[in-house]
Parts: C-alpha cells; sequence; structure tokens
C-alpha cells in the first residue's frame, strides 16, 4: 500500500493516515457506488457501518479501536419480482428526534431502527407499472430536516414526489441550512452528471440546477454551500450552491468515483474511487473574495481492490474506513 | 440491476469457451476437420437467430446454474463430449477470465469493445462457413443496435451487474498467475499506471475557474498512480481496430490450461446460504431455459460420425483426480425441477431435451418426467 504526501504547504493540523485493524464481513461487498455508511455514535463510544453484499446487507457495530461487537443481516422485504432482489443501498438518516436505518432494493424501500433490529417502515415499488426495459429501482437517501427522501429512478419519493431529473438518481446530500432549525438545503445527482439543489422544508424547492455533461455523477456532498460531485471519469467538481457555477474542477482519479464524504467539523472532503486509491482534499473559502479553495491532502493506494464505498469515522476526519469489491472486511485507517 | 446485461454475458463466456476449446483440441491433436466441425457446430448453434431473439430481450441475469446448463448444452452441440469435470474447469476458465476482462475494462462501455474482439476472433474460426458468418454479422449488428443508444450510466450499471454475477468467485488460473495479473489469493491485479480510460484525463492537476467561467488558477497535485493519456478510442464499427487487448485469445501460445481449486472463497458462510436455502425461481428459471434452448436448434449427430471426448486435462487420471477432489462450495448443482408442478411446461422442455439426442447409455425410464429429470442430472 502507497501513502503518497502532497506538495505544497502543509497544514500542520493535517496528518498522514495508516492502516489500522479492519473489521470482518459476513459477505463481501457488492460493486455499488457509495456502499459504506457510517454512524457515528460518539456518546457510546460505539460506531455503526453498513455495507451491502447484495441480497443482503450487513449491518454491525464496533468499538474505537475497531473490536467489532455485534452484526446483524438485513435481506430484501418478500414480495411478487423475477429474479433475486438486490439492495441496492443502506443509509442511516438521523432526524431531529430518531435515527433510522433505510434501506433500498428493486422491491422497495424499507426502514429500520438504528441498529436494524426492527422494521418499521415499508414502502413497495410498483412492480407491475415499471416498463420492463428500463428497470426501476431506489437508490438515493437522504434525511432532510424531518424528512427521508428516497430517490426511485429519476424522481425523489417523500410524501410527495419531487421531479427534476431526467435520468435515474445516483445520490442524494443534505445539510442543515444555515441558522434554521429543522430545515436543510438538499443535492440530487444523476446518471447524466446533472444536479439540482434544493431547499427543503414544509415544501420542497428547487434552487439550482447544474447541468451534466454526460458523464454519470455517483456521490455529491453539500457544505457550506458548496456542491462536491464525484463523476464517472474520475473527475471531482466543487460548484456555488447558490448559482451553480462551477468553481474548481479536479482531475482526482483514473476511474469512476464511487464514493464521495465530508467531515462537516473542518470541511474534510475524501474521494474514492475503482482506481483503488482515496483521497482526502480540505475544503475552504477565500477570506478575500469567498471563492472556493481546495488543498490536496493525502492519497491512500489500496492495492488491487476495487473501492466501492468509503466514510469518514469521525467529525473531526481523523479517521476514515474504506470497502471494496469482493473485499470481506471493511478496512480502516487513522490518522498517525 | 440492469436488464440489458444477458446478451454480453452470453457472448463473452461463449468466446472464451470457444478459445478454450480451440486450444485443446490442438493440443489433443484432434483431426483438423474434426476440430473445425466442432467449433463450426458450436458457433452455430449460440448465433441461431431464434436464440439471439430470446437473448437480447430485456430481462434480469438468471443464476450461475441456469446459465451453466445452457453452456453444457451448448458444449454438446457436436460430436465432441465432456466429462463433468472437464466441463466443471472450462466453466471456470471462461467465468474466472471474463470476471478480469470485466473488471479490468477501463470504462463500463469497453464491456462492448471487449464482445467485439470474441466475435471478431469468432469470425477467424468460421472464416469458411458465410451463412454462419451472416450469423455472427448479424449478431454484430444486433449489438450495435441495442448497447449504442445506451448511456454511460447505464453501462455502469451493467458493470456492477456482471460484477454483482461474479462475486466471490477467486479460482486461481495458471496462466493468470503466470503473467502476474492475478495473485496467488486468487484477487487480480489492477494496476495503477498504464493509459487513462478514452474520456478521463490523467489524475492531478487542480484547475480553478471565476464566475465568469475563465480559468484563474491551475495547480498539480501528487496523484500516487502512474497514468498517461490515451492514445485513441477503440473502434465500435463492424471492422476496426479495438485497442484493448481483453477479450482477445490469451490462449493462441500454446499454454497448458490449469485451475488450482484449493482455497478458492474463503467465505464459506455467504455461500452455503445460498445453496441450502430453496429456490423459489426455479419453475422461473425453468421457463427462461425453455424458451432460450427452444431457440436453439442443435444439429442431431447424423451418419457414421464417431464422437470424441475432449478431456480439459493433460491426462484421463488428471481429470478422474479433479472430479474426485472437487471442493464442495464449488461444485455447480444441476437445476432441481421442483414436483411436477406445471406439467404443460415441464412437458415443452422435456419435447425440447427429447429432440436432443445424446448418444450415451440408454436409460430405463417410464416416464416423460423421469426421463426429463434423469437427463438433467447427467448435465
Amino acid at each position: 500500500m502507497v501513502a503518497a504526501d502532497s506538495e505544497g504547504p502543509k497544514d500542520p493540523g493535517i496528518r498522514m493516515f495508516r492502516r489500522e485493524r479492519s473489521i470482518p464481513l459476513q459477505g463481501s461487498a457488492a460493486a455499488l457506488c457509495n456502499n459504506l455508511s457510517v454512524l457515528q455514535l460518539p456518546a457510546r463510544n460505539l460506531t455503526l457501518f453498513g455495507v451491502v453484499h447484495g441480497p443482503s446487507a450487513q449491518v454491525l457495530s464496533a468499538a474505537p479501536d475497531g473490536v467489532p461487537l455485534a452484526q446483524r443481516q438485513l435481506h430484501v422485504k418478500e414480495g411478487a419480482g423475477v429474479s433475486a432482489p438486490h439492495i441496492t443501498q443502506v443509509h442511516w438518516c438521523v432526524l431531529p428526534f430518531r435515527v433510522l436505518l433505510v434501506l433500498t432494493s428493486h422491491r422497495g424501500i424499507q426502514m429500520y431502527e438504528s441498529d436494524g433490529s426492527i422494521m418499521v417502515y415499508w414502502h413497495a415499488l410498483d412492480s407491475g407499472d415499471a416498463p420492463s426495459v428500463q428497470a426501476v429501482f431506489a437508490r438515493g437517501i437522504a434525511a432532510s430536516g424531518h424528512f427521508i427522501c428516497v430517490a426511485k429512478g429519476p424522481n425523489i419519493v417523500l410524501s410527495e414526489e419531487l421531479a427534476g431529473h431526467q435520468t435515474p438518481i445516483t445520490d442524494i446530500a443534505t445539510e442543515p441550512a444555515q441558522g434554521q432549525d429543522g430545515v436543510a438545503d438538499m443535492v440530487t445527482a444523476d446518471d447524466s452528471g446533472s444536479l439540482c439543489v434544493w431547499r427543503s422544508g414544509p415544501e420542497f424547492t428547487l434552487l439550482t440546477r447544474i447541468p451534466g455533461f454526460g458523464v454519470p455523477c455517483s456521490s455529491v456532498q453539500l457544505w457550506q454551500g458548496i456542491v462536491a460531485a464525484g463523476y464517472g471519469n474520475g473527475q471531482v467538481h466543487l460548484y456555488e450552491a447558490t448559482t451553480g457555477t462551477l468553481n474548481i474542477q479536479i482531475n482526482a482519479h483514473a476511474r469512476a468515483i464511487c464514493a464521495l464524504n465530508l467531515a462537516p467539523e473542518v470541511g474534510k472532503l475524501l474521494s474514492a474511487a475503482e482506481d483503488t486509491f482515496v483521497h482526502i482534499w480540505k475544503l475552504s473559502r477565500s477570506p478575500q473574495n469567498g471563492c472556493i479553495e481546495v488543498e490536496h491532502c493525502h492519497s491512500e493506494c489500496v492495492s488491487d481492490t476495487q473501492v466501492c464505498g468509503a466514510q469518514f469515522c469521525d467529525p473531526s476526519g481523523s479517521s476514515f474506513a474504506v470497502t471494496g469489491y469482493d473485499l470481506t472486511e471493511i478496512l480502516r485507517f487513522g490518522s498517525v | 440491476m440492469s436488464v440489458r446485461t444477458l446478451p454480453l454475458l452470453f457472448l463473452n463466456l461463449g468466446g472464451e469457451m470457444l478459445y478454450i476449446l480451440d486450444q485443446r483440441l490442438r493440443a489433443q491433436n484432434i483431426p483438423g476437420d474434426k476440430a473445425r466441425k466442432v467449433l463450426n457446430d458450436i458457433i452455430m448453434t449460440m448465433f441461431n437467430r431464434k436464440f439471439m431473439e430470446e437473448l437480447f430481450k430485456p430481462q434480469e441475469l438468471y443464476s450461475k446454474k441456469a446459465l451453466r446448463t445452457i453452456y453444457d448444452r451448448l458444449a454438446h452441440a457436436s460430436i465432441m463430449r465432456l466429462n463433468q469435470a472437464s466441463m466443471d474447469k472450462l466453466y471456470d476458465l471462461m467465468t474466472m477470465a471474463f470476471k478480469y476482462q470485466v473488471l479490468l475494462c477501463p470504462r463500463p462501455k469497453d464491456v462492448l469493445l471487449v464482445t467485439f474482439n470474441h466475435l471478431d476472433a469468432i469470425k477467424g474460426f468460421i472464416q469458411d462457413s458465410p451463412t454462419i458468418l451472416h450469423q455472427v454479422d448479424e449478431t454484430f449488428r444486433q449489438l450495435t443496435e441495442v448497447y449504442g443508444a445506451i448511456s454511460a450510466g447505464e453501462f455502469q450499471l451493467i458493470r456492477q451487474t456482471l460484477l454483482l454475477f461474479f462475486q466471490d468467485l477467486h479460482i486461481r488460473v495458471s496462466i493468470f498467475l503466470k503473467d502476474r495479473v492475478q495473485n496467488s489469493n486468487g484477487r487480480f491485479v489492477l494496476p495503477v499506471s498504464g493509459p487513462v480510460p478514452w474520456g478521463t484525463e490523467v489524475p492531478g492537476l487542480i484547475r480553478m475557474f471565476n464566475s465568469k467561467g475563465e480559468e484563474v488558477k491551475k495547480i498539480e497535485f501528487k496523484h500516487g498512480g502512474n497514468y498517461v493519456t490515451a492514445h485513441k478510442e477503440g473502434s465500435f464499427e463492424l471492422y476496426g481496430d479495438r485497442v484493448l487487448k481483453l477479450g482477445t485469445n490469451m490462449y493462441s501460445v500454446s499454454r497448458p490450461v490449469e485451475t488450482h481449486m484449493s482455497g478458492a472463497s474463503k467465505n464459506l458462510a455467504s455461500r452455503t446460504q445460498e445453496s441450502i436455502a430453496p429456490n423459489p425461481l426455479a419453475k422461473e428459471e425453468l421457463n427462461f431455459l425453455a424458451r432460450l434452448m427452444g431457440g436453439m436448434e442443435i444439429k442431431k449427430p447424423s451418419g457414421p460420425e464417431p464422437g470424441f471426448r475432449l478431456n480439459l486435462f493433460t491426462t484421463d487420471e488428471e481429470e478422474e483426480h479433479a472430479a474426485l477432489s472437487r471442493p464442495e462450495e464449488l461444485s455447480y448443482e444441476v437445476i432441481n425441477i421442483q414436483a411436477t408442478q406445471d406439467q404443460q411446461q415441464n412437458e415443452e422442455l422435456a419435447r425440447i431435451m427429447g429432440e436432443l439426442q445424446i448418444t450415451e447409455q440408454p436409460r430405463q425410464s417410464t416416464t416423460k418426467g423421469d426421463d426429463l429429470l434423469a437427463m438433467m442430472d447427467e448435465l
């Protein structure tokens, strides 16, 4: 494994990372995008991890040093269908008063208590209506204020459907709006690379539309008015959320990006791709003109592994975890 | 997952099968005309128009068992016979080869170039048969029509669907180990050097723009890999330089074809889970097989043409030993037909199977159902 430092002036707060104890998985990770979800529970000295294997997903808890504590396998709910259903995403949604674990698949949307113990909600997708040529399934989960948003094909399903995309949505990201409780901004990305920025609330409004360029956007993040988007051609773009202007274009990876994640306390961005690399970036705004700035902090090569998921494990971004296709463990990295 | 995956899966696995059979036919010194006949018969069956029609219908991928049944049938489309152990080995090699190709495709769309590489080589096997050549070109045209219109996002989904199909397969292949494209633990090597995919920039550059969209600054960063720009894009035309080497015949330099069975899958828990659970899809899979094989017009061996047995191993003893020592988790179980629920559908399948005369030892059976079960068990 290769860990390279970036050139240029170094912020003393940014350190190198080293491999730490891996967490074994019951089933290998599937080659899906955003295939690692992490719920940090510092008050309970626990971290929860969620990984999709295929027809099942695994939810497990681990101690801070990576020792696994408990694990559970979740499956797609029974229902009509021709072939074996596959789970497309598993994700924790932190709502104001509770945390729910959301699981999406071809059959529909399943919601559980945060530890996956009890299913509390089930929404079936209309399998009959969907035309057979274009398989429609749920993919893309986020919590926005009081709402849980799940994408179904090109639409977002809440208590109503939000139309804004023409091609299937790949990912959704949210962030609490500045200074307002229970209201959040949301950004959605799709297979053609288009992005939509929404203001959520009792009603959702489309704020900005950022056109794509024919390359799928597989992962998106939102931080302090900055939209970070990862594309199938290995690029990371940073846009101004309010105007949709492209501020920064990074030739970050040599293969499709599979995951982006943020450490919101410090504005660190993590990008992971099928090229076996994970990069860490520092986002900021210029004190002079408020323009978006970025600095490369760290690159990690996970040898011979097609990474499919990566997430920070703490809000200051001093540790992160990685999953890879065919890998039966969650790799963990911590700051030196 | 994608409902457009099956044609790509079938054609590429079929292509690999032909590469391996061609190599073994030569290694076993089968007379040229017999070898050509075997390949011609298989290719003709593969590209049969009715069969292709069924294949190209939008549908989800079926299980490995169902797919294996089709290749068993295909491999026996001529006077050649394969024992169970050889058939197992053939299927192992086919699947690991295509898994490797999918994994290493620079762009998801490049799986189409891999398919074209296979088709180009197949056309090389049947140069003297204009009718079959026409069938292959027809399939080519169909591929272009279907996949030419598919978006990059859909190709990404197809890639994910294929990788899902190949998940947890880590059989070590001698040729891959020797060429250092596979590690001793069965995982493939993913190089971090070489040309980037067509349409991707070499990593290492950060470009900054102002609100008017003008570039104002460029910064470089150390990426960690050693990539270069791609020279040119592979051709998606009927004829052309594919540029990509994946999908071309790696057996053409006559190298022994071996596999190592041990330590293939460390994670047995998930595998056993799959095979123990009753298969509610058995009926759906039977429908699928009936449809697909209904279009497969297998020629009956006619005249005094004697059949022959092809061995994927170097000696008969090796083949016997392989059959006895194959690890449990790698056994390809045949499709179990649950009690004759759908009499009509089973009769249909029985009729299709009945038309395929396999000159094995005669079976004693009373009912059509038993016949069918017996036939399936022999696969």
